[in-house]
Parts: C-alpha cells; structure tokens; sequence
C-alpha cells in the first residue's frame, strides 16, 4: 500500500530532477552572456590571458568608447525604426493573409498558398544583386522604405505559415457569433481573430524582430548613405580588416543583444498568459 | 453579391501577394532563368548552357551531395536532440515550479546572442589544446576522451551539430510552450480525477494535442537547419577538408570563390527542389499522422 | 483602447517613412567631388585626414565610405557593378580572372596613359611588384587588352615567423632560425617531446581553414622545388600535378604533420585566431602576412619574434614568397569625374602622403621613396619584397576549382585521410575535367 510519504518523496525527487536539469541546461545558455559581458570589461591585452569570469579590473569605460567610437547613436535609432516599422508591418500584412488562407474561400486560395510555402524553402543565392537592381528600377535604393519592404519580404513567408497552422485550429463559434453580430470580415478579423491569436503573433514579433536586428548585408549592399545603416554597422568598426578590438566589440554587442532581450521579455507575458480557457487546439 | 464577398477575400491577401511579387518572385525568376546560364556574374555576356548545370551539379559535384549529407546529418540531430530537448524543457516549464519566468528567460537567450559570439564562445571551449571541454575532462581524470573537437574529422560534424542545436532549441522551446500553455488544465483535472497517472495523461491528452505544433516545429527545424551556415563559417568554414561542408556554403563558393553564378543559381534551385520535396512528405505523412 | 492606439501608430509611422523616404535624394554625386569605396576599416581615420589636406589644397572635396567586413564589400561592389551605381574610385577585391572581367565589363579605367606622362613620373614612383599585380602583361591568358589599371597604396609580404623566447627555450639559438626544412622538422620533434601534461607549446600556426594560406605556402615551396617556370606550365596544362616534384610539395605537408611542427587544429584554424595563439606566446611559428606586425603590436607590444623565409626544402631554386600591393584603388571608367579621381590617386601615391600612410598604420608604402620612417621589423619585411612573386603577377590563373580541391587535398593530408599520391591524381582529375570544358 502506497503510503503518503511515499507520494510526498516522490512529488520532491521528481521536483529535484527537473531543477536540477533546468538548471544544467540553463547554466549552459547563460554562460556565453556571462563571457561577454565579462570579456567587454576587460582590455585587448588581457582578453586572451586572463581566464576568469570576473576581470581583474573592470574597465566600464568600454562601454562609453563602443558607444562613441561606433557611432551607435545614429545607427542604434535606424535598427530601432526599422524593426517596428517592419514588424507592424509584417503583423498586419501577414495575420490578414493568412487569415484569409485559413478562413476565407477565393479562386487560387491553395495554389497562393503552396507558393508561399514554396519560398520559405528556396533559398535565393545573390539576392542581395537581384533587389539591388529591382530597388534600383523602383528609385527606392539607398531609401529606408525600400530597405523595409524588403525586409517585410523576408519574413513573410514564415510568418504566414506560422499564423496560418494557428488560425486553422480555432474554434470558428466565436468567429460565427461575431458574423452574425453583424461583424464585417474586417472586424472579425481584428476583433476575435488576432486577440485569439497572441501567442503566435508574439512569436511572429520575436522571430521578425531578431532578423531585422541582426541583418547586415542587405543595408550594407543597398544603402550608400552612412545615416541610414542600421547598428550592426556600429560592430563592424571594432571588427577591422585585420585588428579586432575585442573589449569594444563584447561591449557593442551586449549593448546590441539587450534590446532583443528585452522584446523578448515583452512578448513573453503574451505567449504565456493570453489565451482564454477555452480549447483553442485539437 | 458574390463577387463583392470574394473581392473583399482578395483584399486580405493583397498586400502579401504584392509585396510578395515584387520582392521575391521577380528575383526568383532572374535566378531560375539564370540557372540555364554560364555566368561569372560581371562580363555583361552570359553563355546559354541549358541543362549542364543541373546535370554537373546531380551527376559530377560529389562535394555537393556530401554537403548535402552533413546538412541531413546536423538537421537529423536537431531534429531528435534539439526538439526533444525543447519539449521537455517546454513541459518543465508548463508545471507549476517556481522560477518558471527565469528559465523562460535564459533558454531564449542562445537564439539571441549573435553567431559572432556564440562561435567565439564555443570556439573557447572547443579548443583541441586550450578549451575549457578537454580542461574539465582531464580534471575528472577523463583526459583520455578529450579530443580536437573541431579540427578532428571523427568528432567536427556532430560537435558542429550540438552548438548548432544549442543555439536553435529556444525557438522550439517557446512554440512548444505556448503551444502547452493553450491546453486547457480542465482537461488534466479531468484525467486525474479519472485516475489517470501521470504517464497516461500525458499520452492520451499532450501528445495529441500537441501534434500539429509538433510537425510546425518539425518543418521549421529541417528548413532552418538545412540552411545553416553562419555557425559553420565561424567555427570551421566547412573543414576539415568538407568535413563540416554544407549546402549554402557550397553556393557561397560558386559565387563567390569560382566566380560561377549561373552554377550558383542552378545549386540554390536544386536546394530548394529538394527541401520541398522533403516538407511536402512530411506534411502528406503529418496529415495521415492526424487522422490516426 | 490599446489596439486603437496600435493601429493609428502604425499607420502614423508608415506614413513617417513614406515621406521620410521620398524626400531622401539618393545621394546626388556633385561636380568636383570624388567619391571612394573601401572596406579597411582599419584606416578609417587616416583616409578621412587625408581627404581633409586634400580638399585644403585643391578645393576639390573627397568622400571616403567605408564598407565591410571585406565579404560584405564585395559583394556591394557587385552588385553596384550590376546596377552601373560604381562610385568614382573603389577597391576591387578577389581574383584576377574577377579583375579581368570588370575590365572586360567597361568598369575599369585603363591608367596607362596616365602613368605613362611626363617620361613615365608615376609609374616609376612605385615598386614595381607592387604595381605589377594591377597590371595586364601583353599575352596574358584573360584577353585583357595590356596596360595598368590600379594604383598600390601599399605593399605585403606573407612570410613566416618565429617566436625568439620560444625557440630558445627550445634549446636553440634566437638569432639562427631553421634555414632548412630537415632543421625546420628537428624543431618539430623537440616541440612534440617539451612539457609533457603542462601547457603544451604549437608549432606553426597559421589560418590553414582558410584554404588561401595553404595555396600560398604550398606554392612558395613549389617555386623552391620546381622553379617558377614548370609551376607556370602546370597551371597552362603542360605538366600534370601527378609529376614527382608536386608529389613533393604535397609530402612536406606530411612530413610538417608527422614532425610535429604544425599545431594540432591548424586545418580549421581561423587566421585571427592563429594571430591571437602566436601574439599570446603559445606557438613557436606562424605563417602570416606582413600586417600581422599591427596585430601583435597590439595584443602583446613585447613580444620578441622576427620574420624568417619558409625553410629550404631544395637548393635548386630559390625559395620565394608571396608579395606585392597590399590594397589598390581602381577608377570608375563611367565615372563622371574621371579626371579629378585620377589626379587624386596621383596625389594620394605622392611622396609625402605615402610617408603619412605609412607610419600612421604602419604598413610599408607603395611608393619607393617613402620607406623613411616605418620600424625595423617592417622594414625586414619590406626588403624581402625582392623575393616575392604574386599569382596576379603570372598572367594565368589556375582553375578555382583546382586551387579548391589542391587545397582541401592538403588539409586531408593533414588529418591522415589521403596520401599525396592520392590527392595529386585527384587534382589532376579535376585539372584535366576543367580544362576540357
């Protein structure tokens, strides 16, 4: 006969394990942080030799000269620009398609939508060529809105596919009570579909976001005005052609890496708690 | 009435299907067409060739298909280890344990961190001479497993492989969860009232319910993985001697280093072709899995 | 509410970039303005200082825009090409078979009237290996039409290295680097048996996983062996790599393996990270070109180490190594402004700019009357420029897919998958499935 105890050792064992696994895991994630930050305080003679977490001295003033040297100011507020532009854009644009992909019936709905598929998996060698050219035609090279729709590209496909697989699992009852409502599709589609949807949508913004932040080339090829570079610019000066001041280069990217993370924590709130306690999968 | 309804469907899509064909299908189409071309990407001539890339690129390029095979290796590991990780990381989380919010944060921080560090980071640890790993393992009287990690041809593609998995189980992690969170815990109460234990109710009620987001993971993970490269330029660019080869660094030396873009455009297609080919199965084998 | 607000910001914002975007005049490239494209982010400030004494004297102003890392340059170079967007003076990067088709393609001014002017004034400003890696030789194999197309701001050499506390502690003497390759393996052997479990010394590091450093090695030696006409006739065709002598080229990387004198993780070895073991005294020698000088200065300004030629591996010919214009700057032959990018390069090479250059980022110039004032160690470097020979120097090219497979080959030599027979009948292979293409 299974005694109380014997739950109650289970339940803390079972509790222990699975610290202790998060944990391990968890030490193994934060560990290269730790090594940037800490190798951002320490200066291009030392970064090398000395070995431990924590540097003998702290040089802070790291920080300020990435800040200064790299010109972040300017280029930090271009990344800025372009990651909410093009992540409002690319929730609105790709919720509204795929919206329509998972509920609504038009000619070439599927064959739209395989081709959509299609380019999440064709990777595009010289690409960058291609849309220099393309945006040149347009007159949008060397301009930040030709940069945006491109990056409004990159991410759709993806985007889509991942709202799509979401919607298809809602229950359509809300969505019916809201039509008879009187709801347009439109309004539907704001009002019942895109709350349902948060979770995915915070995923949506996360995933677009880090491309943006992270993208260098594309600026690189088809921007010629140096305001108009996004951050990463910023590192490539701590990256020369044959010197790389590591101390500076550690401080620009932790400075780079923080407001991803916090994004991240943003949208984290949305992928745990908004949903409603009906089943909205199966 | 009709028309209008339908026209108003085309609205939804409209903005998509525009910037979609600007942006990706002319491009594609100057590329495809490329492919039957001879090219170095500067001479304003370019040589027809038809169908002799392609045929170079199925029947000669034997570097090709073994860059091929390690990106099959590396996306087979993510696959199993970096999803399965995810999951139960995921479920973890799901519980009710404390510093659930701390953990959700830190796992999410490898996709964050920029390849720059992560190679420079692993590169540290990795080192057949200096590196952390073979330090800790002499220290645990294990010297004799401590090996060239990334130079030693044995041990390169599937060292390649875990950092590679480490760096990409958070995305997993966060759509599994938010795929868990969305079970309703009604339906768990149920099952215990039931006395159902703790296995059968993770059979019966988790795993089908979470299978479509499964196969989600499943198709992003093969098409992220396959086109891996930046990690492999930081931490071997391909070596030793294509052991660490993949597909797009394949394409990036046809451009590139031998000045070849019609090639490049012929691999990048075949590439593609291949990568549907293998999501269309899955997806196909997810649906049969669905109705089961 | 929120979601109210959310949508009017969008749209604000879509709106903002709209305008933002139309009234952003695609840089309008005025008369009497000279624009330059380079990637050395290195010498950022020198260049902009440069273009500051510049405008100071002509009025004429010049607009340096850096663009790198070097990948990402080239690839804007591009596809600016494509798009007939070139700015007025640019550096090209890659091959000579690349260079040969932007002359080709129309992109490229042909300098050698200029040069030629006033009893040849600017062309014999330079050292000639540095000039010659832009020039075109009557009879070359790119049908490029003869003549001089760049202008060397500054000269390189790859050499070798050695670190002199190491090799003594080896018990050998700093001033007597190995002068042959049986000595160069002795060392090998004694680097193996030193230190047991403690920290373990390297021998040679180099950026062998970048399979450039392997050609330029391998080719050095091949040189020494063989003598530059027979490897010039194997890259023609007229002599297979399954000839003996490349057999030998290839064994002297076994040979290096088996000594012990190559660091172990040399084949994936990055070149930044080779510099970073030989400037924190972990490895005996390096193979590395000759900024590595600025490297090193800057991680560990005390270390004691001296550059050496490659070890003699035969006493037939001499041995040689790779050297020549460090960077070049080419002129836009679409350019509008033309005349006044020209005058600017002739400007930029002059003497006393060139002295600038030179001790500002210590590098050696290009300019023959400028060697005043950079150190002595550069300066050991920059007279080994008689030696030196350079792949755009030889009017043919090897096919790349050859280089690719010889070099690749030699790192599977390394980590003991092929012998070089193998890899020679490899290569030939390759070589013979090209060339009947």
């Amino acid at each position: 006969m299974k005694t109380s105890l014997y739950y109650k050792t289970k339940k803390v064992t079972t509790n222990l394990l699975i610290h202790f696994f998060l944990i391990t895991v968890a030490i193994t994630c934060i560990f290269p942080l730790l090594w940037m930050v800490s190798s951002s305080l320490k200066t291009q003679q030392t970064i090398f030799k000395d070995m431990s977490l924590i540097p003998r001295e702290l040089h802070f003033e790291n920080y300020y000269l990435a800040w200064q040297e790299g010109g972040f100011g300017r280029y930090f507020l271009n990344s800025i620009l372009y990651t909410v532009a093009v992540v409002i854009g690319i929730i609105i644009i790709s919720s509204l398609a795929a919206y329509a992909f998972s509920r609504l019936k038009f000619p070439g709905r599927n064959l739209l939508f395989y081709t959509f598929m299609a380019a999440m998996m064709i990777p595009i060698p010289g690409s960058f060529v291609a849309l220099f050219v393309l945006l040149n035609k347009l007159h949008l090279r060397n301009t930040a809105f030709g940069y945006i729709l491109c990056m409004i590209n990159v991410g759709l496909a993806t985007s889509i596919f991942l709202l799509k697989t979401f919607f298809d699992k809602f229950p359509r009852e809300l969505e019916d009570a809201a039509r008879i409502d009187g709801c347009s599709k439109f309004g539907v589609w704001w009002h019942v579909a895109l709350p349902l949807a948060k979770p995915v949508l915070a995923v949506v913004v996360v995933f677009n976001a880090l491309n943006v932040w992270n993208e260098y080339v594309l600026a690189l090829v088809i921007f010629d005005n140096k305001n108009l570079m996004p951050l990463q610019r910023a590192l490539m000066m701590f990256q020369g052609e044959f010197i790389t001041r590591y101390p500076l280069l550690m401080a620009g990217l932790t400075i780079t890496a923080l407001p991803i993370i916090i994004v991240y924590l943003l949208m984290q709130k949305y992928i745990i708690k908004g949903v409603t306690s009906q089943a909205v999968f199966g | 009435m009709r028309v209008k309804s339908t026209l108003e469907n085309y609205l939804f899509v409209l903005p998509a299907a525009g910037i979609f064909a600007i942006f990706y299908i002319i491009p594609f189409i100057w590329v495809f067409q490329l492919g039957l071309y001879s090219w170095d990407g500067i001479l304003p001539t370019k040589i027809f060739v038809g169908l002799a890339n392609f045929k170079e690129i199925f029947f000669e390029d034997k570097i090709w298909w073994g860059a091929m095979r390690n990106a099959g290796y590396i996306t087979l590991i993510a696959l199993t280890l970096q999803n399965a990780l995810a999951f139960l990381l995921a479920w973890a989380c799901d519980r009710e344990i404390r510093m659930k919010n701390f953990y959700r944060m830190i796992f999410f921080i490898p996709p964050v961190l920029s390849e720059v560090v992560v190679g420079l980071v692993w590169q540290w640890i990795l080192d057949g001479n200096y590196g952390l790993l073979n330090g800790w393992l002499a220290n645990l009287g294990l010297a004799q497993w401590s090996h060239n990690w990334l130079s030693d041809p044995a041990t390169a593609l599937t060292t390649i492989a875990i950092v590679h998995s480490w760096k990409g189980f958070g995305w997993g992690f966060l759509i599994f969860l938010a795929g868990l969170q969305t079970i309703p815990r009604e339906l768990y109460e149920a099952a215990r009232v039931d006395g159902a234990n703790a296995w059968a109710s993770f059979r019966n009620i988790t795993v089908p319910l979470m299978i479509p987001v499964t196969v989600l993971v499943a198709i992003l993970t093969i098409l992220g993985t396959m086109q891996a490269f930046v990690l492999i330029i930081a931490m071997t660019d391909g070596g030793p001697a294509y052991h660490t080869q993949v597909p797009v660094l394949r394409i990036l030396a046809s451009m590139r280093g031998s000045s070849r873009f019609g090639y490049a455009c012929a691999q990048g297609i075949s590439f593609g072709v291949i990568l549907m080919a293998i999501s269309f199965i899955q997806y196909r084998f997810s649906k049969t899995a669905r109705q089961v | 509410m929120r979601r109210n607000f959310l949508s009017v910001a969008g749209v604000f914002l879509f709106v903002l970039f709209f305008i933002a975007a139309c009234s952003q005049s695609p840089g309008g490239r005025a008369a009497n303005a000279v624009t330059v494209w380079h990637w050395m982010t290195d010498r950022e400030e020198v260049f902009q200082e440069l273009a500051k004494r510049y405008e100071a004297k002509t009025g004429i102003r010049v607009s340096f825009e850096l663009y790198a890392p070097s990948d990402a340059y080239a690839q804007k170079v591009r596809a600016a090409a494509q798009g007939n967007n070139l700015p007025d003076v640019f550096g090209l990067l890659g091959e000579k078979r690349d260079f040969s088709s932007f002359v080709k393609a129309g992109h490229i001014l042909n300098l050698t009237p200029y040069m030629q002017d006033s009893n040849q004034e600017w062309q014999n400003r330079f050292f000639a290996k540095a000039l010659s890696v832009n020039e075109f030789t009557p009879g070359n194999s790119y049908e490029v039409e003869p003549g001089i197309y760049g202008v060397p701001i500054d000269i390189m050499t790859i050499q070798m290295l050695y670190n002199k506390d190491l090799y003594k502690e080896l018990g050998f003497n700093p001033s007597k680097p190995p002068k042959t390759f049986a000595e160069f393996l002795e060392v090998g052997k004694r680097i193996s048996a030193y230190g047991g479990k403690e920290k373990k010394m390297q021998g040679l590091v180099s950026g062998w996983g970048e399979a450039w450093m392997i050609d330029c090695l391998a080719n050095n030696y091949a040189f020494n062996i063989m003598g530059k006409d027979k490897v010039l006739a194997t890259l023609k065709g007229k002599v297979p790599y399954t000839d003996l002598d490349w057999i030998k080229v290839l064994s002297l990387f076994k040979d290096m393996q088996d000594s012990g004198v190559l660091s172990s993780g040399i084949v994936t070895m990055v070149n930044k990270n080779a510099e970073q073991l030989f400037a924190n005294g972990r490895a005996v020698f390096a193979f590395n070109g000759s900024w590595c000088v600025n490297v090193y200065r800057e991680m560990d300004p005390k270390l004691n180490y001296a550059p050496m030629l490659p070890p003699l591996a035969s006493d037939k010919f001499p041995m040689s190594i790779w050297g020549g214009a460090g960077s070049s700057f080419i002129v836009n032959a679409r350019s509008k402004n033309k005349e006044e990018a020209v005058k600017f390069l002739k400007w930029l090479t002059g003497r006393d700019q060139q002295v600038y250059l030179a001790e500002v980022t210590r590098n050696p110039p290009a300019n023959k009357d400028s060697l005043g004032k950079i150190s002595a160690l550069m300066a050991e470097f920059a007279n080994d420029m008689d030696l030196s020979t350079h792949p755009s120097t030889w009017g043919v090219s090897e096919y790349p897919q050859v280089i690719e497979a010889f070099d690749k080959g030699i790192q599977s030599i390394i980590i003991g998958e092929k012998t070089p027979e193998e890899v020679a009948r490899e290569v030939q292979k390759i070589k013979e499935r090209e060339m009947a293409r």
